[in-house]
């Protein structure tokens, strides 16, 4: 068996794709709320709770409708995304003109709702989600057995990331976005509907969390608390990553999975905190944060 | 002497005669799990609504405290008062730590850190020997004050846990009115502004957190003796929902807010704990009106009403 720095190599490549996957987590919700913190100037504390909402959607369209995982992938994270438009349009869109603590505290009570509301009627336990047919088993890549869901995850994780930095940075849509965020009166005044951008920004942001959600039902297990959990460690890694640039929260999430992943393998005790330490590391060299723009 | 005003003068003397008659009329216990609250909620408002920096991680504060109280009161059976001190210490010592690092940033960003800074600190509390993981540390004696004051009678532990919540209500009203809380209340006005008139902010600010910690870690101290426990639930980041919620509801930035939200808070967990789960539901809506229709709290409210300042 080949050894890495005395760890049999299956053992360390098993816990980097393990890595990478929380990492896609990490990259799709802090991309979500860099997305939105741009346009609303509000940290969704909502966020992991949505990211829950996406996982149980998926489950309740394959347990009371019969819809499968492919189609909920797409599915989830519009119904999502739907309620996230009326959260926009009925309660968030009250608190812009505030000081942006009070969007973090109003989101951390819909968080609690939401999750109050389906610990009351799911419990706590958690639901079991099969792996699709398609995905099931396991690739041998030569130097360790993969299996093909956890790859899967990976794959689409980046696409989607992807296509996110593509639409922001390389698409008339995205340039005006961009411009919203620089300021927003000014776009306004050249004749574009930015309260309805910013609706959509929102829906947009929480649908990523829903999509993340979804991917990982069937890897989690589907459970109330399974966003609050991740969205402590996502909010470390925006402040890594600083919330200035989109590259930068999907390469710091995944950067950061992939150390989680290595600090399993040769200091299992520490796992749980080094996203933190880093966070303290970066905070005493580079304050602004790895991608963050001075202010 | 603190710089109460005459309707804040009227108001602490009420609060005292409420203080010194509830035991009377109501169950000790459950008025002792208030007046720490009230304390821990006291000290937070020492930061969000003085300083304008909202921690959301103030659970590491008030369950080290707890913890270390709890510690020391079991297997090292130092004096209550040793035990209750050392909750503060810790406190003092765990924010001038950490509040060193999360001062590097504030508004939004603060908060963040606080919270992933507090979600270490649970970790960390979670894995560490000593704490006793999911049990916590159980039965803890109550112990002797002064090596002769016997705590185990709730009555006497009573008139205790009120000299504590009293002594720090007025420690930081007196804080607040001194030159350096005129001071933090420049920074939160205009920071750049209290930086060219010559304050060194970054001082102001790691000063109030550690003073706010230390009575968090006091409060959590106190906690741990009264109900000989000190688990996870005391530094996990629920209870720093719970606490900026009272500040909220009661008012920020007032007097008495916090005391008046710590109480209506547990008073509602008290009747409502046989809902279980719905108590998280009824906090979340809370939350919601108090910041979309209810900003200045109970206590704000009722003095805009009557033109006070309470």
């Amino acid at each position: 068996m080949m050894m890495i720095l005395g760890i049999p190599a299956p053992l360390l490549f098993g816990q980097v794709l393990l890595g990478l996957i929380n990492g896609a987590f990490y990259a799709l919700l802090s991309l979500g709320l860099a997305v939105i913190f741009g346009m609303l100037n509000i940290i969704n504390f909502a966020h992991g709770a949505l990211f829950m909402m996406g996982a149980f959607c998926s489950w309740m369209l394959l347990n009371y409708v019969g819809i499968g995982y492919f189609p909920a992938l797409i599915l989830a994270p519009l119904i999502i995304g739907a309620f996230g438009l009326v959260l926009e349009k009925t309660i968030i869109s009250r608190l812009y003109k505030l000081d942006h603590l009070y969007g973090l505290l109003l989101t951390f009570g819909m968080a609690l709702v939401i999750e109050g509301l389906f610990r009351n009627a799911y419990g706590s336990s958690g639901l079991p989600y099969r792996i699709p047919e398609v995905l099931q088993g396991a690739t041998n890549l030569g130097f360790m057995y993969m299996p093909n869901y956890r790859g899967w995850v990976v794959l689409v994780a980046v696409i989607v990331c992807l296509a996110t930095w593509a639409i922001i940075e390389k698409t008339p849509l995205g340039a005006k976005l961009r411009a919203a965020t620089e300021n927003a009166p000014m776009v306004q005044a050249f004749g574009v509907n930015v309260p309805r951008m910013i609706t959509f920004t929102y829906a947009g942001g929480v649908a990523l969390a829903a999509f993340a959600g979804v991917l990982a039902a069937p890897i989690l297990s589907v459970n109330p608390n399974m966003g609050t959990s991740l969205i402590t460690t996502v909010f470390a890694v925006v402040v890594i990553g600083g919330m200035g640039s989109i590259m930068g929260s999907v390469v710091t999430g995944f950067g950061l999975g992939v150390i989680e992943g290595l600090t399993k393998v040769f200091w299992p005790e520490a796992s749980a905190t080094v996203v933190f330490l880093v966070m303290v590391i970066v905070l005493l060299t580079r304050p602004r944060g790895l991608f963050g723009k001075s202010a | 002497m603190f710089g109460f005003t005459r309707t804040q003068t009227i108001a602490f003397v009420v609060m005292l005669a409420l203080i010194v008659l509830a035991p009377f009329f109501l169950y000790p216990v459950f008025l002792m799990r208030v007046l720490c609250m009230a304390l821990f909620a006291c000290a937070f408002n020492l930061m969000l609504g003085y300083v304008g920096l909202l921690s959301f991680g103030h659970a590491a504060y008030f369950g080290m405290g707890a913890y270390i109280t709890a510690w020391t009161m079991k297997f090292w059976h130092v004096d209550a008062s040793v035990a209750i001190a050392l909750g503060g210490l810790t406190g003092a010592i765990l924010g001038l730590c950490l509040g060193y690092l999360a001062i590097r940033r504030s508004g939004i960003y603060f908060a963040m850190i606080t919270l992933a800074l507090a979600q270490m600190v649970y970790f960390f509390c979670l894995q560490a020997p000593f704490t006793g993981g999911e049990d916590g540390i159980q039965q803890v004696p109550r112990g002797k004050l002064f090596g002769f004051i016997d705590l185990s009678n709730d009555m006497t532990m009573y008139w205790l846990v009120a000299s504590i919540f009293l002594g720090g209500f007025l420690l930081i009203h007196r804080i607040i009115h001194s030159p350096f809380g005129q001071v933090l209340k420049g920074i939160r006005e205009n920071e750049p502004r209290a930086v060219s008139l010559g304050y060194r902010t970054d001082d102001y600010k790691l000063i109030a957190f550690v003073l706010s910690c230390t009575l968090s870690g006091l409060a959590g101290g106190t906690k741990a003796l009264v109900f000989g426990i000190a688990t996870l639930t005391d530094v996990n980041y629920p209870m720093s929902g719970e606490v900026v919620l009272m500040v909220l509801l009661g008012g920020l930035g007032t007097v008495f807010g916090p005391t008046m939200g710590a109480m209506i808070l547990m008073t509602m967990e008290n009747y409502l704990a046989e809902f279980g789960a719905w108590v998280t539901v009824i906090q979340g809506v809370i939350f919601m009106v108090c910041v979309l229709a209810f900003r200045r709290g109970v206590i704000g409210e009722i003095g805009g009403l009557f033109k006070l300042k309470l």
